[in-house]
């Protein structure tokens, strides 16, 4: 390399850190920097409108861990994110295997299907509030309850999110509506990868049509279900706008989420201490859903 | 030899038989009647806004939500956008949507496809554990970086602006467009680079020469990705502007369909308007919103 060369190369070297330096900045103060700015509020005395930082240990989360509200919270979101979670992934893979057989008209469905996603969550909420509202002892039945009545299949009827006991599945129906067909595209995009030969393999050994799907397709798709997984959990985990637009709290916080507590104590109630607490958690249990993943992912490229 | 193992593989397959043809079409059947029951489900919500917004403030009922409307006008639409007795149209906050949206959508894609160039054509040591560090940046729940962002803002003068909200979108967006990029431009071929290379072009020159020029996918499946994302934002928008003058679509429309005030038929219609723009990109670039949704899921 001649000496011209080596300074190029150097040249290039500092403008391609450069190039990424805005990002990096940006992305460092933005995301790591406030994440440990949140972190020391959390730790701080900070429960009114004018910043507060007396360190007081970890004492907003004792009093957070036994807070009728949060504990509810906390029930709500495990309920959700288990319901949202399963059932998109279930309807998910059917439909996938249904459209993955040659359908007629399968660009149609699978738009169909797939809409929902492109919509805000605030859209969903306003509609499914609607739908779901449950009517009156007065009027009779509304929305759903009422299409129930009409299809003999009144015995599904129900208070949805007036229902104390129920609501936040009521919130989940919403959400698995709009996420469900996400799951779809993930599976479909995974079963038109397997190549054509491994399935017909499989059937020239003896094994029925279920025999493929269990020994073939399903291993096949695994890291497609990891990913949807780990999709659809963080998504959960911070499901917010669509409680705001469809329920509010809920009637003895039968609706409410970890952060929908977080904005009300931060920015309602001036509570940015236990504001910060709540949201320190929230990311502790998403981290504990990505960061293995992208660990692996990042240790997979390694190899590569 | 494959090729005739193949045939004859087929040919045991094919249906012989009546029987066999109507269990196979009884099956073909069923799955249709799955398949269109789904849609309908999840063409329901549709109907109801479509229906429920052409409709009087008489019919648009609880209780008589599945009737068509006896005399379909665009009344509500018009109230939904420009206001009525006691609340403000949403006409103007559509409009804010659109400067913050799009601003935002080019400036995060730009930066996406700056990363994503270094990234696969001037790797350096740690570049990948670099990437990974951003990445996370794309998961977090934005709770946990609101209050200083307020604080932030509040201190550069930010809060509350039109700005402000497009540099929040910005930033929180590099995360997502450098994924996109970076997968996309391990597409373009290494040899290309270093062919520019030994013809004496530096990494300027390479960028606007040999990869801007290859990049429109790329910059297509990111700026629709963020249009979408950004559009549809309510947490970033309800936290940092105020004013309703200011204010983005998604929350003048919590704020009008949180209001008694506001007939149903206005709510519907305004949730619908909302709606058109994400959902008219998704119907004539649904192809490229599909690859967005895959980059943001499967890594590369």
């Amino acid at each position: 390399m001649g000496l011209l060369d080596r300074l190029r190369w150097k040249r290039d070297k500092i403008a391609s850190v450069l190039f990424l330096l805005p990002s990096v900045i940006l992305v460092g103060i933005f995301v790591y920097g406030f994440i440990g700015w949140t972190g020391l509020v959390s730790l701080s005395n900070w429960n009114r409108l004018l910043p507060d930082y007396t360190l007081v240990g970890l004492r907003n989360y004792f009093k957070l861990f036994i807070h009728p509200r949060f504990q509810i919270d906390m029930h709500n979101l495990a309920v959700f994110t288990g319901l949202f979670v399963t059932s998109s992934l279930v309807i998910g893979f059917l439909l996938a295997i249904l459209l993955d057989r040659r359908i007629r008209g399968e660009g149609i469905f699978r738009t169909i299907y797939l809409y929902p996603m492109s919509l805000s969550f605030i859209v969903t909420g306003v509609v499914w509030r609607w739908l779901l509202n449950p009517g009156s002892p007065q009027m009779g039945s509304a929305g759903i309850n009422q299409l129930l009545d009409r299809l003999g299949l009144d015995f599904l009827k129900s208070g949805w999110y007036t229902d104390p006991r129920i609501g936040i599945i009521a919130v989940a129906i919403a959400a698995i509506w709009q996420m469900s067909g996400y799951v779809m595209a993930l599976y479909l995009a995974g079963l038109r990868s397997i190549p054509e030969e491994l399935r017909e393999a499989a059937r020239v050994d003896g094994a029925s049509e279920l025999q493929v799907y269990r020994y073939v397709v399903l291993p096949f798709l695994r890291p497609v279900t990891l990913g949807a997984v780990i999709i659809l959990g963080h998504i959960s985990l911070k499901v917010y706008d669509l409680i705001v637009a469809m329920t509010g709290p809920g009637i003895g916080f039968s609706c409410d989420v970890p952060a929908y507590f977080m904005w009300e104590s931060a920015f309602h109630a001036n509570r940015f201490a236990r504001g910060a607490a709540i949201a320190i958690i929230l990311l502790l249990m998403v981290s504990l859903l990505i960061v293995p993943y992208l660990i692996h992912s990042l240790r997979r490229e390694a190899q590569v | 030899m494959t090729r005739i193992e193949l045939k004859i593989k087929t040919e045991r397959r094919a249906p012989h038989g009546r029987r066999r043809t109507i269990r196979s079409l009884v099956g073909r059947a069923a799955i249709y009647f799955m398949l269109s029951a789904f849609a309908v489900f999840y063409l329901v919500p549709v109907y109801v806004l479509v229906v429920t917004g052409l409709k009087s403030f008489e019919e648009a009922s609880l209780y008589r939500m599945w009737e068509l409307p006896s005399n379909p006008s665009l009344e509500s639409f018009r109230k939904a956008l420009l206001g009525g007795f006691g609340f403000e149209g949403i006409a103007p906050n559509l409009k804010n949507s659109l400067m913050i949206t799009i601003p935002a959508a080019l400036g995060s894609a730009l930066l996406g496809s700056l990363n994503g160039y270094v990234l696969t054509k001037w790797r350096f040591r740690g570049s990948n554990a670099l990437f990974t560090l951003m990445l996370f940046g794309m998961f977090i729940p934005y709770q946990s970086v609101l209050i200083p962002l307020v604080q932030s803002l509040m201190k550069l003068g930010l809060y509350g602006t039109i700005p402000g909200i497009i540099l929040v979108h910005i930033v929180y967006g590099i995360p997502i467009t450098t994924l996109i990029f970076r997968n996309y431009y391990a597409t373009v071929p290494t040899e290309l680079v270093e062919a520019a290379k030994v013809d004496g072009a530096g990494i300027l020159g390479i960028y606007r020469r040999v990869m801007l020029p290859l990049s429109w996918p790329g910059f297509v499946v990111a700026m629709i990705w963020q249009f979408t994302s950004i559009w549809n934002d309510f947490l970033f928008a309800v936290t940092i502007v105020q004013d309703p003058l200011v204010q983005p679509v998604t929350v003048a429309l919590n704020n009008l369909a949180g209001s008694f005030i506001v007939e149903w038929n206005v709510q519907m219609a305004g949730a619908l308007l909302a709606a058109l723009p994400t959902l008219l990109v998704y119907i004539f670039l649904g192809r490229y919103f599909m690859r967005g949704l895959l980059a943001g899921s499967l890594k590369g």
